[in-house]
């Protein structure tokens, strides 16, 4: 059969569209966005009728996915792995219902921060959740988990956990794909759903349900395929890989394994299989990430066992790992011929020129020196965080999406003035919302500036949930319409623009300012349609 | 059979159409390979690269362990030093000879040509002249290709049939445009080497 070549998102989608997939809810976020843009391109999606639109955040795509599985279908959910925060609280839930039509929940992990505000493995929060997970170490690994994936789910009644990290994600390789299979038919719970209420009086026994189901999801992982141990005669050092880590173990011996070697892609950790390895003296864990598996051992064995990784200093404690660390830790390490020449400056990513964060930066700038040290502008998350770099220095704060409307509300109440919050209109329906609602609430003297370029600009230009509707959304939510001020940011407009944002500041209550024109990329993409 | 190249540039400069064009024509030629790209934020004007390998046997990592690239393909000059830690002892860099200078501290050409004459083997183009010359401004991508073909053990030939396949989307102009600037390329790099 041919090969596709298929980045590691690619093969997700392609083989979520081959196993009967009926619908996939996402929030675009590196490195995941391409899985669900994938599903959209599809003409055969789109024949189907297969539902691809983006969701609003990753809270309302697993609540929906869940849904979806409710009514039977096969139904895939994407996330970076801090959308999976966002939506903890439907996915902790999901492992006490249990499902119905498969659902597979992915999550992107980014170690080394690529592209991201922190590198949490959320193998973390599939074993807070007590559910199973797979974590492919290649791209047809990738496929045949999804593949193969729903029917697990549905098998063992509970969702299934995708993590993959980066250089999966962003990687392609050569991809074999198997036969299409139908969709799901629309069905109900045949055990009649209650299992779906979780009242105390059900929960409890849900609880009970998922702790008994441990012991057949960690069955299910003794008998994958995609756990394997490789034997040898050496027992003085045992490795364990989880995901793509196998492959750089494997790079560093390309004539075969000089150790035992226990490859783990699918969770719990198969202890019959873990049994094996501690017949070494000592093990040595290669896992891309948090040391999950490596603190795992140490209390599962109890035996006094000598475990090596990232918590004893054997391995970097954070960052993800290369081909090159892994050789390093085994003695073969690699070396250079040549180094970086000093001449070499640091190119940071940058506001594209012409872009309208830039005008609205250039405004807010000046009208802030006027009021020197005491003006603070909490802001957000996206293309308009780089504010926060020369030449702009605007911004004092990005943490999680939406916060900065909500920061500015507690810094506002703690007496500070001027409080300013600067955030994307992608941002700003994905969690910016509820914060708002908040400060009409309370009438805080809050300066919100909506930078809106009515695209989800750092993830590639998604459609943003609000385009069109941010006037209407501010006033339903109770701002005064008088301090709905819309303009556009161009240089022509400077002065008019620092005018407004001086008014708005000194105006005591809840201000929302929208600068609007279009993302200069997206724009440009148009064109060349 | 194993080559190893790293593919460098600055974000929007269109470095994974190279990498799509390779990887179109080793899979045709039944190599395997793996290709490790950088999607998201630094591809806002900063410094992006790509890793890749190909090979007839399976291929185990996808990134390029250090000191270990045949071959290092540049869109930038500085771009193309910043990856020598990966190259081989006896390794290539084609780069463009133009810099793009979106920082304020880019530094003088003439270091950064210092630096890249210091190579022991290299091909420095102008490809923006070159593919102007051509015919195909909007090509320079695909004349650094045509440049470091010779080093890439794949034929001209299943090059050109990659643009064929990979362009062919476009129309035949575009795909003409890009068979154009190949040649170019690969002309302008002999009569240097
Ligand atoms: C919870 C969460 N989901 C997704 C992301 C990824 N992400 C970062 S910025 C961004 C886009 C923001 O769009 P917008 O607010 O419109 O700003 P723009 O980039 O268009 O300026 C996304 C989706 C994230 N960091 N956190």
């Amino acid at each position: 059969m041919e090969r596709n070549l298929f980045l590691g998102d690619e093969a997700i989608a392609q083989a979520a569209l081959d196993a009967g997939l009926s619908g996939v809810y996402a929030y675009p976020g590196t490195p995941s966005t391409e899985i669900t843009e994938y599903i959209q391109n599809s003409p055969v999606a789109k024949e189907r009728g297969i539902h691809s639109r983006w969701s609003t955040n990753e809270k309302t795509a697993m609540e929906a996915a869940l849904g979806m599985s409710y009514a039977g279908k096969r139904t895939l959910c994407c996330m970076k792995h801090v959308g999976l925060n966002v939506a903890a609280d439907c996915f902790m839930n999901a492992a006490m219902s249990g499902i119905h039509g498969g659902l597979i929940i992915l999550t992107a992990d980014d170690p080394s921060m690529h592209s991201s505000q922190n590198e949490q493995d959320n193998r973390v929060f599939g074993n807070f959740a007590m559910l199973p997970i797979l974590e492919p170490s290649n791209q047809q690994e990738a496929y045949d988990m999804v593949y193969d994936g729903f029917g697990l789910s549905e098998k063992l009644g509970y969702p299934i956990l995708l993590r993959i990290t980066t250089r999966m994600a962003h990687s392609r390789a050569g991809v074999q794909r198997r036969q299409e299979k139908p969709q799901n038919t629309l069905s109900f719970p045949t055990d009649g759903g209650q299992r779906y209420i979780l009242l105390p009086v059900i929960a409890r026994k849900r609880y009970k349900a998922l702790l008994t189901a441990q012991d057949t999801f960690t069955k299910a992982s003794e008998a994958s395929t995609y756990n394997k141990y490789f034997d040898s005669p050496n027992k003085k050092l045992g490795i364990l890989t989880t995901g793509i880590a196998f492959n750089y173990l494997s790079e560093n011996y390309p004539d075969g394994f000089e150790n035992p070697v226990l490859k783990i892609s699918q969770y719990p950790l198969p202890r019959k299989l873990i049994e094996k390895l501690t017949e070494c003296d000592e093990i040595l864990v290669l896992e891309e990430g948090y040391p999950v598996v490596e603190e795992q051992l140490k209390g599962f064995l109890g035996r006094g066992l000598k475990i090596h990784g990232r918590l004893d200093g054997t391995l970097q404690r954070d960052g993800e790992l290369t081909p090159d660390s892994v050789g390093k830790v085994l003695g073969k390490e690699t070396t250079s011929s040549y180094s970086i020449p000093e001449v070499v400056a640091g190119r940071p990513p940058a506001l594209c020129q012409g872009c309208g964060h830039r005008d609205v930066y250039d405004a807010l700038n000046e009208v802030v020196k006027e009021y020197g040290e005491a003006a603070r502008v909490f802001s957000d998350i996206g293309c308009y965080t780089l504010g926060a770099l020369p030449p702009f220095r605007a911004i004092d704060s990005c943490i999680d999406m939406g916060a900065s409307i909500t920061m500015a509300k507690g810094a506002a109440d703690a007496g500070a003035f001027p409080a300013i919050s600067v955030i994307g209109d992608s941002t700003f329906t994905h969690s910016g919302m509820t914060g708002l609602l908040d400060c009409v609430n309370e009438a805080t003297p809050v300066t919100i500036i909506i930078s809106d370029n009515e695209t989800t600009a750092m993830t590639g230009g998604q459609d943003s949930a609000g385009t069109g509707r941010l006037e209407a959304i501010c006033q339903g939510i109770g701002v005064a319409p008088k301090h709905i001020r819309v303009i556009v940011p161009l240089k022509k407009n400077y002065e008019e623009m620092k005018n407004l944002i001086r008014e708005e500041i000194e105006y005591r209550g809840v201000s929302v300012i929208i600068p609007r024109r279009e993302c200069i990329q997206t724009l440009k993409r148009k064109k060349h349609a | 059979m194993k080559i190893d190249i790293i593919l460098a540039g600055v974000g929007g400069q269109g470095i994974l159409s190279i990498a799509a064009v390779i990887g179109e024509a080793a899979l045709k030629e039944g190599l395997y390979m793996k290709q490790a790209e950088v999607h998201g934020m630094s591809q806002r004007g900063g410094d992006v690269q790509s890793n890749l390998r190909l090979s007839d046997r399976p291929i185990a990592s996808d990134l390029i362990p250090k000191g270990q690239a045949d071959l290092i393909i540049s869109l930038e000059p500085m771009e193309s030093l910043r990856y020598l830690p990966y190259l081989k002892k006896d390794g290539w860099v084609v780069t463009n000879s133009v810099p793009f200078i979106n920082i304020p501290n880019y530094p003088e050409i003439d270091k950064v040509e210092a630096e890249l004459d210091k190579l022991p083997h290299k091909v420095v183009l102008d490809v923006e002249s070159i593919a102007k010359e051509a015919g195909s401004a909007r090509s320079a991508n695909i004349v650094i290709l045509g440049a470091a073909t010779p080093f890439l053990g794949i034929d001209y030939t299943k090059i050109e049939e990659g643009i064929c396949r990979i362009f062919a989307r476009k129309g035949e102009d575009i795909v003409n445009q890009n068979l154009k600037a190949l040649k170019a390329g690969y002309d302008a790099a002999g009569q240097g080497a």
